[in-house]
């Protein structure tokens, strides 16, 4: 049996991976160790916030599945960062675990050209170091063209809390032992890495009198840009604010050496942005609380999850300092707290399009890349697929630059920088964020879901017709231009801004901070949607700085495109430090300007790589 | 850089000791090919060698011969100086051999550009080398050594590190907005923080024009009609018959300068041609320069004659002079006939050329008006360098854009960006940002030689 593709897990890299390679026409398997886990959350029960929101829309307009899927299973929708500007504005969905999964399921059941098994994959079939199958824990075989490794916490996975370590992936399924062992022995750089999550509680043990209700917004709102599905905003369920306490505090001080951490049981690296409530306490010591939320999981089953409380005490402390929180003071743990740590490769070891440097048509994505966070992953897995797709069709690689998507940015980084703590999302991490909003995710990265085949024609025609309403009316408001007559002035008094003194177009006065675009429903036609209004007024009104991230990303493209041949030999490079010849020989950048961003390599020796590559093209041309 | 460049490192024309220095791989076996003695390519590194330089058994000079191997030297690549005996057409001579031997004339910085692409010395270091070579006088000197040091650097990074706290501040408020408990920066905040950093800016900006001074010296124009003894006072000033002194009018016909320490700090006097009707072609074109000088000076002295009044023409100059002006009436000595009552809103010393003491007032007005006090007590580790100043100023702007969207009320996260953007331009005072065209821009500012 033979496929195009196999997909290694079924988590939310996985998921993306075989439903875009299927939805391309290729023969896709995705095997898993267990089909009920499926696009599991094994632990925040969200999707979204700050970037990852952003990334979700952008899986959207890639033609990924991740949006449309939250959109079918949130409990509550929150627009986040709504104060501050639209560069920053960031969905946030809390997920119903339960309908999340099966809503993912029946999609992947639905699709053609997709098959699901079960099975522990060990080893990889390799000939000429281009990858030809996988070997199944019973050493059957199966073969491809290509796979695609999204393997998340299950590679050598050990749970821990207190002293206790278990070798096991979440929900005590079965990890893979000697896939990391046979990756290493292909070259591979294997790393330990840990995360954690925290306890859950049975709902109805909670007094949550004592906590602050966190209801979802009035407002609807969605991931997806297609086919929205009415709600009610009243269906939400809320969540809940709560602080520690300064018992709380003492009983972690006091037992900090059962923690598995500070006992010196974990060997992995643990995310220095989410840390357990021990470090929260430890390094932040002289601070007198921390907050947590309490947040429901699913309407089938009753588990509320305490963001910001994961450890990794043993079980008996971690009762104590459970019954210190407000509310929970009789409360009852479902399932204890665990940190886990799992293998991960070195992601400096792929190149940009996801595949591995070592191994032609192996692509991996996901935690397996040291990444944290379910749309970090599922935006993996979808570019690992749409590249595994143009290549078997021999079409050139889709690679996002950074100026484009929140996507380009994080496998930038992780092919660039490569990861020491499991690496997630940030807005900070993006140079151009005032390009890589919520609201143009399409706009930025449609026309490549639509080139790749993931959007169909009519979505993209109704794409098409936005694109077109926003241009239409920009030119509008330009075209339209006021007099400072008194009846103008008059006007624009009564919409409360300040009169004019010479003749000024409706789009310079839209950039008054005072003026919204529908008090100028009286003198043009505003019969467009709201996305088409808002999409138009933050052009409008942010215009100058968006001209500078424009500028600023132009400079940066300069250099993105200046090319490095793939086989250059470092070694004849003339005058650049060891370190950068070490650095720039190992991660092969592709460009002067992925070049620039690894770290250890200085602008010396970027210029003498520049002086190196020019004499050689004139040489060529000789 | 695999070529071996070469070039004249003394000033030409001046001092006993001409050198020529060559930078590269083949900067020894080069020498050694049109060097009589010692075989270069044998002796130890940091020797000097004595020896002929010939050209084809044609004995060209009588020289010492340095030869340092890399990585030790300045630039990390093998280096030779040829130590040879003064004279344009000897010293020009050995460079043409050297360059017809192999090596490449050197472009305007390049050994110091090599030192820095080497890893040697890093950017303001770079600079600094440029400015100690440019050096004129003690004040000039001290500051470019402190540089040197790194006090420039010192500051500017400071200075960084209270932006990066403030941007972290507003970025964790970005991506943790649930997290109450984190301080929300708010625009008043950014307000307060970034007008103490305008503040602070402002002051190293203005500071480091004094240091444009103490390197680059005053330049000041003498100005007036003939014959009111110009040419006496700027004699006087540098000591020495530099300029003609005649009783002819219409001497002077060209810009002489001459420089002169005051108050440690480098005083460039230019005299220029009288100005009035010129007579012939010569004089026309001298009092053209003259009126130039006038607008491109840090100065302009005035001058008048005690003992005549004030002409029409005068008056003329007077009006048009620019701000940065001041009046010397001269020779004193004689008895006033000047109408005072036209100077009254000006600024008027008085001076007398023929007693030697007569030009001190001059002296201590100089000292008064360019604060020289002051300058010379401070600690120079201000940015003395035009790229320098000119990245300062760029981020002072920026700052401006910050308040102004500050005023608009444009969101704290956009203004943010423009927050970045300054962290970003005292990166590249440092060299910590990369640009090509820093790099490129940086290294032809430099002069010829180390």
């Amino acid at each position: 049996m033979k496929f195009d593709v196999i997909v290694v897990g079924g988590g939310h890299a996985g998921c993306e991976a075989c439903l875009a390679c299927a939805r391309k026409n290729k023969k896709t398997l995705l095997i898993t160790s267990n089909k009920e886990n499926i696009a599991d959350m094994p632990c925040n029960p969200s999707i979204g916030g700050p970037a990852k929101g952003i990334v979700v829309r952008e899986i959207s307009a890639l033609g990924g599945e991740m949006a449309n899927n939250i959109d079918k299973s949130f409990l509550q929708m929150k627009m986040l960062n709504t104060k501050k500007g639209p560069a920053v504005r960031a969905l946030r969905a809390q997920a119903d675990k339960i309908s999340y999964k099966q809503e993912m399921i029946k999609t992947l059941e639905s699709t053609p050209n997709l098959t699901i098994m079960e099975g522990m994959v060990e080893d990889l079939i390799i000939e000429n170091n281009t990858i030809k199958g996988i070997v199944l824990e019973d050493n059957s075989k199966i073969f491809s063209n290509c796979v695609i490794l999204t393997t998340g916490t299950y590679l050598k996975g050990v749970i821990l809390y207190g002293s206790t370590k278990i070798e096991s992936g979440p929900h005590e399924e079965r990890p893979s032992k000697f896939l990391s062992d046979n990756l290493k022995k292909l070259g591979f750089k294997i790393k330990r890495l840990k995360t954690g999550t925290p306890p859950r509680i049975e709902k109805s043990s909670i007094d949550f009198s004592k906590a602050v209700l966190q209801p979802g917004d009035c407002e609807k709102h969605y991931f997806s840009f297609f086919n929205n599905q009415d709600y009610n905003v009243d269906d939400q369920l809320p969540c809940y604010l709560i602080y520690t306490t300064p018992l709380t505090h003492q009983i972690i001080k006091e037992n900090l050496s059962k923690s598995s951490m500070y006992g010196g049981y974990v060997e992995g690296i643990g995310p220095r942005y989410c840390p357990s409530i021990e470090d929260k306490i430890v390094r932040f010591a002289d601070k007198e609380r921390h907050q947590l939320f309490l947040e429901p999981e699913s309407i089938y089953y009753d588990d509320i999850y305490i963001q910001g409380f994961s450890t990794s005490m043993p079980h008996d402390v971690q009762e104590r300092m459970v019954h210190s929180l407000p509310g929970l003071e009789n409360a009852i743990i479902n399932k204890y707290a665990y940190a886990i740590e799992y293998d991960a490769i070195d992601s400096t070891q792929l190149k940009p399009t996801l595949e591995t440097k070592l191994i032609k048509n192996l692509y991996t994505a996901g935690q397996i890349n040291g990444t944290s966070g379910y749309e970090e992953a599922a935006c993996q897995g979808l570019m690992a697929a749409i590249n595994v797709c143009l290549k078997l069709d021999n079409k050139e690689p889709l690679i996002l630059k950074r100026n484009e998507a929140y996507i380009g940015v994080l496998i930038d980084d992780l092919i660039t920088k490569g990861v020491i703590d499991p690496y997630r999302l940030l807005t900070s991490r993006a140079e151009y964020r005032l390009l890589l909003r919520h609201d143009n995710a399409d706009l930025r990265l449609m026309d490549y879901g639509y080139q790749v085949g993931l959007i169909s024609e009519e979505d993209y025609r109704l794409f098409c017709e936005k694109r077109d309403s926003i241009n239409k009316l920009l030119q509008n408001l330009k075209n339209y231009l006021l007099n400072p007559t008194i009846e103008n002035n008059k006007f624009l008094t009564s919409i409360g801004t300040q009169e004019i003194v010479t003749t000024t177009s409706l789009y310079d006065l839209l950039k008054r901070p005072e003026i919204e675009i529908n008090q100028f429903k009286d003198l043009i036609d505003l019969n467009y949607t709201n996305e088409v209004l808002e999409q138009v007024t933050i052009n409008v009104k942010y215009e100058g700085y968006i001209k500078k991230a424009n500028k600023e990303a132009l400079k940066m493209l300069e250099y993105e495109n200046i090319k490095i041949p793939e086989g250059i030999d470092y070694n004849l490079v003339h005058n650049i430090a060891k370190e950068a010849k070490q650095k720039l020989s190992e991660i092969r950048p592709t460009s002067i300007g992925q070049a620039m961003r690894i770290s250890g390599v200085n602008p010396a020796d970027i210029t003498m790589l520049m002086v190196y590559l020019k004499r050689n093209k004139v040489n060529e041309e000789r | 850089m695999n070529d071996t460049i070469a070039a004249i490192s003394t000033a030409l024309g001046v001092g006993a000791i001409s050198i020529v220095r060559l930078s590269g791989k083949d900067a020894i076996s080069i020498t050694n090919s049109i060097f009589k003695g010692k075989d270069l390519n044998n002796v130890n590194s940091h020797t000097i060698n004595y020896g002929h330089i010939v050209d084809n058994d044609k004995v060209i000079d009588e020289v010492l011969v340095s030869i340092m191997r890399s990585p030790k030297t300045y630039t990390c690549e093998d280096i030779v100086e040829i130590n040879c005996h003064g004279g344009i057409a000897t010293t020009n001579k050995i460079l043409e051999l050297v360059l017809l031997n192999g090596a490449r004339l050197a472009e305007p910085g390049e050994f110091t550009k090599r030192a820095f692409l080497n890893g040697r010395i890093d950017l303001i270091e770079a600079e600094s080398v440029m400015d100690l070579i440019d050096a004129k006088t003690e004040e000039a000197r001290k500051l470019s050594i402190n540089q040197l040091e790194g006090k420039v650097s010192t500051i500017i990074r400071n200075f960084r590190q209270k932006l990066l706290e403030l941007l972290a501040s507003i970025e964790v408020n970005i991506d943790y907005p649930e997290y109450e408990d984190i301080e929300v920066i708010t625009n008043e905040n950014i307000r307060k923080e970034i007008s103490n950093i305008k503040e602070e800016l402002n002051k190293i900006i203005m500071e480091s024009e004094n240091g444009k001074i103490i390197k680059k010296g005053i330049k000041v124009a003498i100005v007036g009609r003939p014959n009111v003894g110009k040419s006496s006072i700027l004699n006087r000033l540098l000591n020495e018959e530099k300029a003609i002194v005649t009783d002819i009018e219409g001497t002077t016909r060209d810009i002489v300068e001459g420089e002169v320490s005051i108050s440690g700090i480098l005083f460039r006097f230019v005299d220029t041609a009288g100005i009035r009707e010129a007579k012939d072609l010569a004089e026309k074109i001298g009092i053209e320069r003259s009126k130039n000088e006038i607008f491109n000076s840090d100065l302009v002295l005035m001058v008048l004659n005690n003992n005549e009044n004030i002409k029409e023409e005068d008056k003329n100059l007077i009006n048009k002079l620019p701000k940065n002006s001041l009046i010397v009436i001269n020779k004193n000595d004689l008895c006033s006939n000047i109408d005072t009552e036209f100077l009254k809103d000006r600024d008027v010393i008085y001076i007398d050329t023929v007693n030697i003491d007569g030009i001190e007032p001059l002296k201590n007005k100089l000292i008064e008006m360019f604060n020289l006090e002051k300058i010379n007590n401070s600690d120079y580790t201000y940015m003395s360098n035009a790229r320098q100043i000119s990245l300062a100023k760029e981020a002072y702007n920026i700052i401006n854009d910050v308040e102004l969207g500050l005023k608009n009320e444009v969101p704290t996260d956009l203004i943010e960006i423009d927050i970045k953007r300054i962290w970003e331009k005292l990166g590249e005072i440092l060299g910590e940002s990369y640009s090509e065209e820093l790099i490129d821009q940086l290294f032809t500012q430099f002069c010829l030689g180390k």
